[in-house]
């Protein structure tokens, strides 16, 4: 029997007192595309840079081709024939596609003949792969589908015989995700070993051959692709079962209740990051901006939740001006008039880390009664509340007292959203809801936001994940540099159509 | 005939002074490419001048002087690399005192072997170095343009001024053509890069720093062993955070920082040039007035022109590999 090419025999890796690994055992053979599946914080990427020498085992084994060998740096790993695009790429923005890709391994030490040799070899890889690549380009100019693959070549270049890509598909449109996929099949075609990490069972059930599940940084199963199904993969990474199809009532549609005309809004460097947008949302509606990340769907979250000032055009509740270029409510008059925010980035705008979780989960409130009589905290009260919010939004560890850090992303976003769904908004802005957060909270807060829908309230939802904008909205709009450049019923809307809109091509 | 002569005294010493400026910048460039922040260039300078004096004055020769002060000075960048990069302390903390300590070393030292708070023993011929006269600067002199050109200009300088001129397109060079240049630059944008390259990340960053001891030697040796002959308190005077203005003014580049070293230079020779002077319409101009003009080129350029320049991205962050 033929070794497999990489072995992984009880590997053990702790940061501090958190174990991310624990007695990892893994065979991956030559020629498939592997895929590890896991939920966020399962140990995946830890997992995975250990095997490129960028972290070291506590303890464990590492063989290639059945020869243990010691991985000191990831300099070790690439002489032995592994590569790794990470999920953010490891480019320098500010040099060409050829220095990042020599970077390390220059061959000589002033640049000269080896430069242009590495030149012409490059685009000998270029050509094999199809990849059309300009050499001499800026990485800063590249897109991020260019940029990929740009990483990829940089591991081909350099030897690569096993390929490890983290979460390779999170910034992609459809379209791009096709042509990463047919790069991939392609590079397996060519006898090269792929291991695929993702938290995305589609992906797995696409492209690989053979998967392995993580869970809670000990791995759980090994399994071929073609002998398992989503929801067995869904229910060993969660270890329950999940539903992972929304159940949604028909749309009950009220009267338009939040309207923008014509907003622009500038980011802090002063560029127009909104162009021109119009949009109503209607109560019982849930409305989905799809789009790129960076295409001005967070400086739009931010106009109308009061937190950015508006450059031109407004924004009415109830009919009423609530924002325009010389007026603005702020965050808390906003509140007061019933409209409720979830910002996209929790850490730095919907959470105070270092608080407690009830001093988070009142936050906003902490000055009304019954949180507070004149300028007093009850804490007997706080708890009180605080208990039972727990409990009904299902906060894992239920302990207020916990430092809100501590706790999983999934379940930092709960705390949030009990805070701005408590007072019933009749407005509703979402931004990422799930970014980052396991597939078991992922149900629950997709749960909660169809009961707000179909209570009446009206939601705006940002999305990065089409899936999560396919399965919620009501009606999507797509987002490209600024402007609103479609607006789709969500009947029979393909994902394909959507990547279109979102690459600005259609 | 006279007005030539002036132009021509006015950039020979244009030239002198911007000599530790242009050390003191490329030995900046190659901390602050590599990620770390370096405002103890003044520190280091001052520390410099001291050793090199002290080294020259017991050894007999300012060569050996000088190599005392480069060893001493890329100790003391060591130091600050493993405050800042070993122990991922905070670089301008670390650099602050640095800076500190040496004030107040120099001075104590001084007070400690020699009796007198912060000044060493005059230097003697042999134990300083002499201006270089250029071969046939006597004869050529006469010659109009080239002569004065020659030998007012070119001929009569200290080595150190030379070898600051000489070491621009040398760190231009080291930094733009060179795979250790590339490794540098990119250690200072993004480290991960680096690591993921595998290229040890600390290994760089020392060794920039080592390099950027080295250079700024030489402007502390140049002070206390060449233009002047002995060390005095706080004889740096501020020439380490003007060189780190030029540095951020001539965004990182070793060309441009040049230009705004010279810039610097100018206005000080400039200010000495015309003090005592009555100007035309003006009179006199008073003498605090002029001497605060480097300084003040210095606010106005900083505020007013480099409001663009992008720093390294990775500039001050202590590089953290596991979580």
């Amino acid at each position: 029997m033929v070794s497999p090419i990489l072995e992984l025999t009880d590997i053990n890796k702790s940061f501090g007192h958190v174990q991310a690994n624990k007695n990892i055992n893994l065979k991956i053979n030559k020629g498939t595309i592997h895929g590890i599946i896991g939920e966020n914080g399962a140990g995946k990427s830890t997992l995975m840079s250990i095997v490129f020498g960028l972290y070291q085992a506590n303890s464990g084994s590492i063989k290639i081709n059945g020869k243990e060998i010691n991985l000191r740096s990831p300099r070790d790993s690439i002489i032995n024939g592994i590569g790794m695009v990470h999920q953010h790429f490891m480019l320098v923005e500010n040099f060409t596609v050829l220095e990042n890709i020599i970077l390390g391994f220059e061959g000589e030490t002033v640049f000269g003949e080896k430069l242009q040799k590495a030149k012409e070899d490059l685009e000998q890889l270029c050509q094999t792969y199809n990849f059309n690549i300009d050499l001499d380009a800026t990485i800063s100019d590249l897109s991020v589908g260019f940029r990929q693959r740009v990483e990829i070549l940089k591991s081909l270049y350099r030897g690569a015989e096993i390929l490890i890509l983290d979460e390779p598909t999170g910034v992609l449109t459809p379209q791009e995700v096709d042509e990463l996929f047919k790069i991939l099949r392609s590079l397996k075609s060519e006898g090269k070993t792929i291991v695929l990490i993702t938290h995305k069972l589609i992906e797995i059930m696409d492209l690989t051959s053979e998967v392995s599940v993580m869970r809670q940084g000990e791995m759980v199963g090994h399994t071929k692709t073609e002998d398992t199904s989503k929801e067995q993969l869904a229910e060993m990474m969660v270890g329950r079962s999940v539903l992972l199809r929304v159940d949604k009532k028909e749309i009950k549609k009220g009267e338009t209740i939040f309207k923008v005309n014509n907003l622009s809004v500038k980011d802090d460097l002063d560029v127009t990051r909104v162009k021109d947008v119009n949009l109503e949302i209607c109560s019982g509606e849930i409305l989905g901006i799809a789009g790129v990340t960076g295409n001005g769907q967070t400086e739009l979250l931010e106009a109308l939740s009061g937190i950015r000032k508006v450059e031109s055009g407004s924004i009415e509740l109830f009919g009423e001006k609530i924002s325009d270029q010389n007026n603005f409510l702020n965050p808390r008059m906003l509140k007061e008039k019933g409209l409720a925010h979830v910002p996209e980035d929790r850490q730095r705008m919907g959470l105070i880390s270092d608080f407690k979780a009830h001093e988070n989960l009142i936050f906003g409130y902490h000055d009304q009664e019954p949180y507070s009589k004149s300028a007093i905290l009850n804490n007997k009260e706080i708890t009180e509340y605080s208990n039972k919010v727990m409990q009904e939004y299902d906060v894992r560890p239920k302990s207020p007292n916990l430092i809100t850090s501590n706790f999983s992303g999934g379940n930092q976003q709960k705390i949030i959203l009990s805070r701005e769904l408590n007072e019933n908004p009749k407005v509703l802005l979402v931004g990422q809801p799930t970014r980052g957060v396991d597939i078991g909270a992922i149900e629950f807060i997709h749960q909660r936001l169809i009961d707000m829908r179909d209570k009446g309230a009206a939601i705006l939802l940002a999305s990065v994940e089409l899936d999560e904008i396919l399965s919620l909205s009501d009606r999507i709009i797509v987002m490209f540099d600024g402007k609103i450049v479609g607006e789709k019923e969500n009947k029979n809307v393909t994902d394909r159509e959507l990547g279109l809109l979102m690459a600005g091509v259609a | 005939m006279e007005f030539l002569s002036d132009i021509a005294s006015l950039i020979n010493s244009t030239l002198r002074i911007s000599t530790p400026l242009v050390f003191a910048a490329m030995a900046g460039i190659f901390a602050e490419r590599s990620g770390v922040i370096d405002f103890s260039l003044e520190g280091k300078m001052l520390m410099a001048a001291f050793v090199a004096a002290v080294g020259s004055y017991y050894l007999g020769n300012p060569w050996l002087g000088l190599l005392l002060a480069i060893i001493v000075c890329v100790c003391l960048s060591m130091l600050h690399g493993f405050a800042s990069v070993t122990h991922k302390g905070d670089q301008v903390v670390s650099c602050v005192a640095i800076n500190i300590l040496i004030i107040g070393l120099t001075t104590a030292l001084a007070a400690a072997w020699f009796g007198q708070a912060g000044l060493t023993p005059t230097l003697n011929e042999d134990q300083r170095f002499l201006e270089i006269h250029l071969p046939f600067a006597d004869v050529l002199r006469d010659i109009p343009v080239i002569g004065t050109l020659y030998s007012d200009i070119l001929s009569g300088h200290y080595v150190f001024v030379y070898l600051a001129y000489l070491s621009v397109p040398l760190v231009f060079w080291i930094v733009f053509k060179t795979s250790f240049g590339l490794r540098l630059r990119a250690v200072g944008e993004n480290p991960s890069a680096v690591d993921t390259a595998g290229i040890n990340v600390f290994t760089m960053r020392y060794k920039a720093l080592a390099i950027n001891g080295v250079l700024i030697a030489f402007a502390g040796a140049h002070l206390s062993t060449a233009v002047n002959a002995n060390f005095f308190r706080e004889m740096s005077a501020g020439r380490g955070y003007l060189a780190l203005a030029a540095m951020i003014f001539g965004k990182w580049h070793p060309k441009t920082a040049l230009i705004a070293c010279l810039l610097f230079g100018f206005t000080d020779a400039l200010q000495i040039r015309l003090q005592g002077v009555e100007l035309p319409a003006i009179g006199e101009i008073p003498v605090q007035l002029i001497q605060a003009l480097p300084y003040i080129l210095t606010v106005v350029l900083l505020a007013g022109f480099v409001g663009k320049a992008i720093a390294p991205n990775a500039i001050g962050q202590p590089y953290i590999k596991e979580r």
